[in-house]
């Protein structure tokens, strides 16, 4: 046996364990979720049974679909309001934890705790605490009262709602985020700061001229990380909303909450529309693709301004 | 350790407001503590209040114990073996995968790194319809059965999985010098006992990250063993069966809470152990 035969035995050998499970979980279900977005495919219409091509239509039912529209707006609005908050508050929390704190390890380990529990746990945990620890507390503290009121829950309004949704988002995923801006700050050269102190610089303008500057390569990741994962959060919507409560959009009855990912999904399980929900998963994927890279070409041109 | 600075005004109000922020953010899990051991009635009257008998926590955890739609002993045997045995076989072929193709200088090796690096920009969304169909049809045709089994949920786990850990891989790969290879080979190493005896173990660092990337996502994923699984199976995840309790007994917070609580426990425990290399895995893995 030649070196290059015995080479390209081991290449592939080496290869074959992940590229036969790549193949058969990405590869051969991407093909056939194109195919399948064409045709009128559902859990009866199989691929031995009436499967038909039916072109763009289940495009086109989609992008008509109120519902649809509705949770593309929603995400968006989930999406930009989940960025800002947990961005803001992980830098804030990254700049108190690299202070001259006593327990500062502490604080660390305990920001970042509620990033190892399942969003679907973490959304059961903040349902209890919307629905009954804070209209408990209107009960005992008089002067907030409005607390209690039953038709004033958080989750029991749209705007409410997704603001919940916004509050465990940036509770979930800040200790995470703050890691990654608590690196970015230790990283800074410490005569950097010595010397703008020396020149008489106020913490306020150290920030502004050497801190947020230095980190500038760390926005890109944290702002992409919270993006794709924001514009994909399901597990949250699941178990603190359900996609609730429901109002109206153009006449039909539609759920006020629910984020794309849930929207595909109930499209498939509970309409039983399999082929129009794949659709729908290719614009999702899309509209993700062409965000993210905007947001990447952003943040690269802003990383060299600052 | 450095001797204590003179700590100024400022620094004691910093000290404060983080010592307050830290309170507020574990507080959500003081309550699911102090809930557990109340009663219905109690947890509904005064879920802010200290519960009067802790003993009730022990009720409620052999509740759910031995709970039909928790099943906890075997939620929590069959979510360590989904994590456990999907970690080892996406480390070691990930590592395998990325060696091979740092080493292989083809158009080949170029190709197939791109598709998977290409690849992990597509959201699970797009693929998961079709792979319970195709799923279904591979067992049609081969009698294999993957849906609802360990087998099937543990292959998705290394194709989605694969990706990332590849990329990372082969970064690190990229840096390990060649002559510490051709040495071997001219001591008469074959390829794979270069791989397993001296590149496999140079990857210590790397491979950590992996492990705790995947191992945190793979425990607490919800949609992926939610179609590929399903409810109502033997084998189930630790996050399908608190889900799945909740949905059966709603409003039942006493016990919803308990179960949260025994979900949570394992996974903290945990972390205390191996804090310093989680923490750390994580954030190489997003800086790579």
């Amino acid at each position: 046996m030649t070196k290059k035969t015995e080479s390209r035995i081991v290449f592939w050998v080496f290869l074959a364990p992940v590229l036969f499970a790549f193949i058969m979980v990405m590869v051969i279900p991407f093909f056939l979720g194109s195919y399948y977005a064409f045709t009128n495919w559902t859990s009866s219409a199989r691929v031995d049974n009436g499967l038909r091509f039916i072109g763009f239509k289940n495009f086109t039912d989609s992008l008509t679909d109120p519902s649809f529209l509705y949770s593309f707006g929603i995400t968006f609005v989930y999406t930009i309001l989940n960025m800002i908050a947990i961005n803001v508050v992980a830098f804030a929390l990254a700049l108190l934890v690299t202070g001259n704190l006593r327990f500062k390890n502490v604080y660390r380990v305990g920001f970042f705790v509620p990033n190892l529990i399942g969003g679907i746990i973490l959304g059961y945990i903040w349902q209890f605490i919307f629905n009954n620890a804070i209209p408990s507390l209107g009960s005992l503290i008089p002067a907030l009262g409005f607390l209690a009121d039953p038709d004033k829950l958080m989750l029991s309004k749209n705007t409410s709602a997704l603001a919940a949704m916004v509050i465990v988002g940036a509770w979930q995923y800040a200790g995470y985020i703050m890691m990654i801006y608590v690196a970015a700050i230790e990283n800074i050269p410490q005569e950097l700061i010595e010397a703008a102190k020396i020149d008489g610089a106020t913490p306020w303008i150290r920030l502004r001229a050497i801190t947020i500057p230095l980190c500038a390569q760390a926005f890109t990741v944290t702002m992409f990380l919270t993006l794709v994962n924001s514009f994909k959060q399901f597990d949250v919507n699941v178990s603190l909303t359900s996609g609730g409560p429901s109002t109206m959009l153009m006449g039909q009855p539609i759920l006020g909450t629910q984020l794309l990912a849930l929207n595909i999904y109930n499209t498939a399980f509970i309409s039983n529309k399999l082929s129009e929900a794949q659709a729908r998963a290719f614009v999702f994927f899309l509209v993700l693709a062409i965000i993210s890279i905007i947001q990447v070409y952003v943040n690269k041109r802003k990383e060299i301004e600052l | 350790m450095k001797a204590a600075q003179p700590r100024r005004p400022g620094t004691i109000v910093a000290e404060i407001v983080t010592a307050l922020i830290f309170l507020l953010f574990l507080f959500p899990f003081l309550l699911v503590l102090i809930n557990s051991a109340k009663t219905s009635f109690e947890v509904t009257q005064y879920p802010l209040a200290l519960p009067t008998r802790w003993g009730n926590i022990v009720d409620n955890i052999v509740k759910i114990w031995t709970s039909e739609s928790v099943r906890y002993p075997s939620s929590l045997l069959s979510s360590t073996i989904i994590t456990a045995v999907s970690l080892i076989l996406i480390n070691v072929f990930s590592a395998m995968a990325g060696w091979a193709l740092v080493r292989t200088k083809t158009k080949t090796s170029s190709v197939i790194f791109f598709i998977f690096v290409a690849s992990m920009v597509i959201p699970f969304q797009i693929v998961m319809f079709p792979l319970l169909s195709w799923f279904r049809t591979v067992t049609v045709a081969t009698g294999i059965r993957l849906l609802r089994t360990y087998q099937g949920i543990i292959l998705s786990y290394i194709g989605f999985g694969a990706p990332l850990s590849i990329f990372m891989f082969h970064g690190f790969i990229k840096s390990i010098p060649l002559e510490l290879e051709e040495a071997a080979t001219i001591d008469g190493c074959h390829k794979h006992q270069i791989f397993f005896k001296i590149i496999f173990p140079i990857l210590k660092p790397i491979q950590a990250t992996v492990l705790v990337l995947n191992g945190i996502w793979i425990w607490n994923d919800y949609l992926l063993p939610l179609l590929v699984l399903g409810k109502g199976n033997d084998v189930m995840t630790i996050p399908l069966a608190v889900s799945n309790f909740a949905g059966a007994f709603v409003k039942q917070w006493d016990l919803i809470l308990t179960a949260i609580l025994m979900a949570m426990v394992p996974v903290i425990i945990f972390f205390l152990f191996a804090q310093k290399y989680i923490v750390k895995g994580m954030v190489a893995g997003a800086i790579k």
